[in-house]
């Protein structure tokens, strides 16, 4: 029998009965709707998660002080535990790799200007952190490094800072705020980053000459996190090793020995952040996966109901000169519509329950045309995979059993 | 019997278990039918005609015995083989008509056409449209079985049953369900087909529709216990034409 004349008889018999036949295609419409929903979704998070992360910068290397393993309390008299800026010119001097490198400084400050106040969070960097950290500004320009040696109070404020500060219509450039009540001299405004990797207002912030926040602000001699980058995204595990080398030799520790910081790579925050969502994506899945499956039986008992029912059709077909196969496709025709028209609306409903979902919670969703495809592609194969065996019964039907069947 | 028959039976013999009982429905038959002949088989209810027309009509597969069908050993055929033999060779004509229902008749008598290879919609309506035509049905072509009445409904299952253009039209009771106008004119279209050179098979159990037919088999427990020429069979155009006087019904 031709495919065209199968698919006519499909959707007839179909049509006969409507409501069995939707009702059949809900199953497989709300497993469809739910990977689409989930895909899309865990796709949006990914992307998140990505600019979030290249927010940080390019080939980014962080290392933290302290963290060590418990063995860090028993490190040997005499050397320190935390970071210096002896450690970060060492680092510039002898690690290849590496292209900036700056210790930072935070502290949590209130600041004034005129009648406002605000508080936010100091960073003391070097000049380089812009560049490391791709940050450029919409007004002034970036302090120099006399500024830094000077230990000068000048600042470079975030838009949220001068949003809060300044409002409309004053231009932060050349204004004096008060930090922790001492006088810092605006030069830059940075631009917008937007919202970080885990729900922070990037924006909210200003930078400060290192030397100025550790010895004015904070009045420590330490750096609580070095940031550094590498020269390109291939030398950033050298970077690291280097890194790791050269703070183990200046801190005296064995090959044995746990050391009292830690080394994070741009790749390994883009990693932890990538598993969760994965994880997240995988249990979402399943769960869609599983509703498929409920879908696909409810299409194979359906089918089983209707090839009991049709029996007698099916044995007027054989007397007639029907094959097996003849049989066998008209069922399956039949199953995989079903299937196949619950992957359309369940594509429609899933796009448009992501869409939805998204504008109301501001979630960054995608509907991609993969997870479209992957959702048209269970749904056929459900339907094959459950269409068959009642398939398979009616076409093995004796003729005459059939035909004689009340 | 010059002509190599179209139908022969040798020690045929059909065996069912139903339950702890074996069912002896057929014990060893030997029968040859020629072509162009038109026969009728009679016989008690559980005497094995009905059994003996399902295997003739491929639908059923002998336990013992052999059946040549126009030159083909049909007990050696595969499912699928016995399938294109009906398709190719055999009309059927059933008491309960066995329509589709919810198909119009068109699409009813198209049915043994899609199944073939050659399959060209537009000829196939055509030779359906012919079919009913001939038939009588000619402007009733998109009723459904349920908006015709029973003698209708078996003549849309007869223009079924040639359409494939057959060798051996094989009736079981096709008469049971219909009053006695209906019934002399469905025989009259097995006369018509008859007479083109088809060869037809009745079972009948009522003597008089049996006495159209120009040989008569009667089976008995499985065996066949008469065998006889009926040289002047009745015209079944004659006899509609002495029961003139009935209303017309359909």
């Amino acid at each position: 029998m031709r495919l065209t004349s199968l698919l006519i008889l499909a959707l007839r018999s179909l049509s006969r009965n409507k409501l069995r036949s939707f009702l059949t295609m809900l199953g497989i419409i709300i497993g469809v709707g739910a990977v689409i929903a989930m895909l899309s979704v865990g796709q949006g998070a990914k992307d998140m998660v990505k600019t979030s992360i290249a927010g940080l910068g390019t080939n980014v290397i962080n290392v933290f002080a302290g963290g060590g393993g418990p063995g860090s309390v028993r490190t040997e008299a005499g050397t320190s535990s935390k970071l210096t800026e002896e450690d970060v010119e060492a680092i510039g001097r002898e690690a290849e790799a590496i292209r900036y490198i700056t210790p930072t400084a935070r502290s949590s400050a209130q600041i004034k200007y005129a009648g406002q106040n605000w508080r936010t969070s100091v960073y003391g960097a070097y000049p380089d952190y812009l560049l490391i950290r791709n940050w450029g500004l919409t007004a002034g320009a970036p302090y120099s490094t006399s500024d830094e040696r000077g230990a000068a109070k000048v600042a470079l404020i975030g838009q949220t800072v001068a949003k809060n500060l300044f409002g409309e219509g004053v231009d932060p450039i050349g204004q004096t705020i008060r930090i922790k009540n001492l006088p810092f001299k605006v030069v830059g405004v940075l631009e917008s980053k937007g919202q970080g990797s885990f729900g922070n207002d990037q924006d909210d912030i200003v930078i400060a000459p290192f030397s100025t926040v550790q010895k004015k602000l904070i009045g420590a001699t330490f750096a609580q996190t070095l940031i550094a980058s590498a020269v390109s995204e291939e030398s950033i595990p050298d970077a690291s090793a280097q890194i790791d080398d050269i703070l183990r030799r200046r801190f005296r520790l064995g090959p044995g020995d746990i050391p009292e910081y830690m080394i994070r790579t741009q790749t390994e925050i883009a990693q932890a952040a990538g598993s969760v969502s994965q994880t997240m994506t995988v249990l979402l899945s399943s769960i869609a996966g599983i509703s498929l499956l409920v879908g696909g039986i409810g299409i194979m008992n359906i089918m089983l109901v209707s090839v009991t029912e049709r029996t007698r059709e099916i044995g007027i077909r054989l007397a007639v000169g029907a094959k097996g196969r003849d049989i066998l496709l008209q069922f399956l025709v039949e199953a995989v519509v079903i299937s196949f028209c619950g992957g359309l609306i369940g594509i429609a409903i899933g796009a448009g329950a992501s869409t939805f979902l998204g504008s109301v919670q501001g979630w960054a969703v995608r509907v991609s045309p993969a997870s479209i495809i992957v959702a048209f592609a269970f749904s056929a194969a459900t339907g094959i995979f459950f269409g068959w065996y009642p398939a398979r019964k009616a076409a093995r039907l004796n003729p005459i059993d059939a035909l004689r069947y009340e | 019997m010059a002509a190599p028959a179209i139908v022969s039976v040798r020690a045929l013999a059909k065996t069912y278990q139903m339950g702890d009982v074996t069912v002896q429905a057929l014990r060893k038959v030997d029968l040859d039918i020629a072509p162009g002949e038109f026969v009728a088989i009679s016989g008690a209810s559980g005497s094995g005609k009905s059994t003996f027309m399902n295997i003739l009509g491929c639908l059923d597969a002998p336990t013992s015995g052999s059946y040549l069908l126009d030159g083909t050993e049909v007990e050696s055929l595969s499912r699928d083989e016995l399938s294109l033999v009906r398709n190719r060779k055999l009309g059927f004509v059933f008491q309960s008509f066995n329509l589709l229902s919810r198909t119009t008749a068109l699409e009813n008598v198209e049915l043994p056409l899609l199944y073939r290879k050659d399959a060209d919609p537009g000829k196939n309506r055509a030779k359906a449209m012919d079919a009913l035509t001939a038939v009588g049905l000619g402007e009733r072509v998109h009723h459904h079985p349920n908006q015709l009445s029973g003698g209708q409904q078996q003549r849309v299952a007869i223009a079924r049953s040639m359409v494939n253009d057959p060798v051996l039209i094989l009736a079981d009771e096709p008469t049971g369900n219909l009053d006695t106008r209906s019934s002399i004119e469905i025989i009259g279209l097995f006369q018509g087909l008859n007479e083109k050179g088809i060869t037809v098979v009745l079972v009948t159990h009522e003597p008089d529709i049996a006495s159209y037919a120009g040989r008569l088999i009667v089976f008995r427990d499985g065996n066949v216990i008469r065998d006889e020429r009926n040289a002047a069979p009745l015209r079944a155009s004659e006899e509609l034409a002495k029961l003139k006087p009935a209303g017309k019904l359909g």
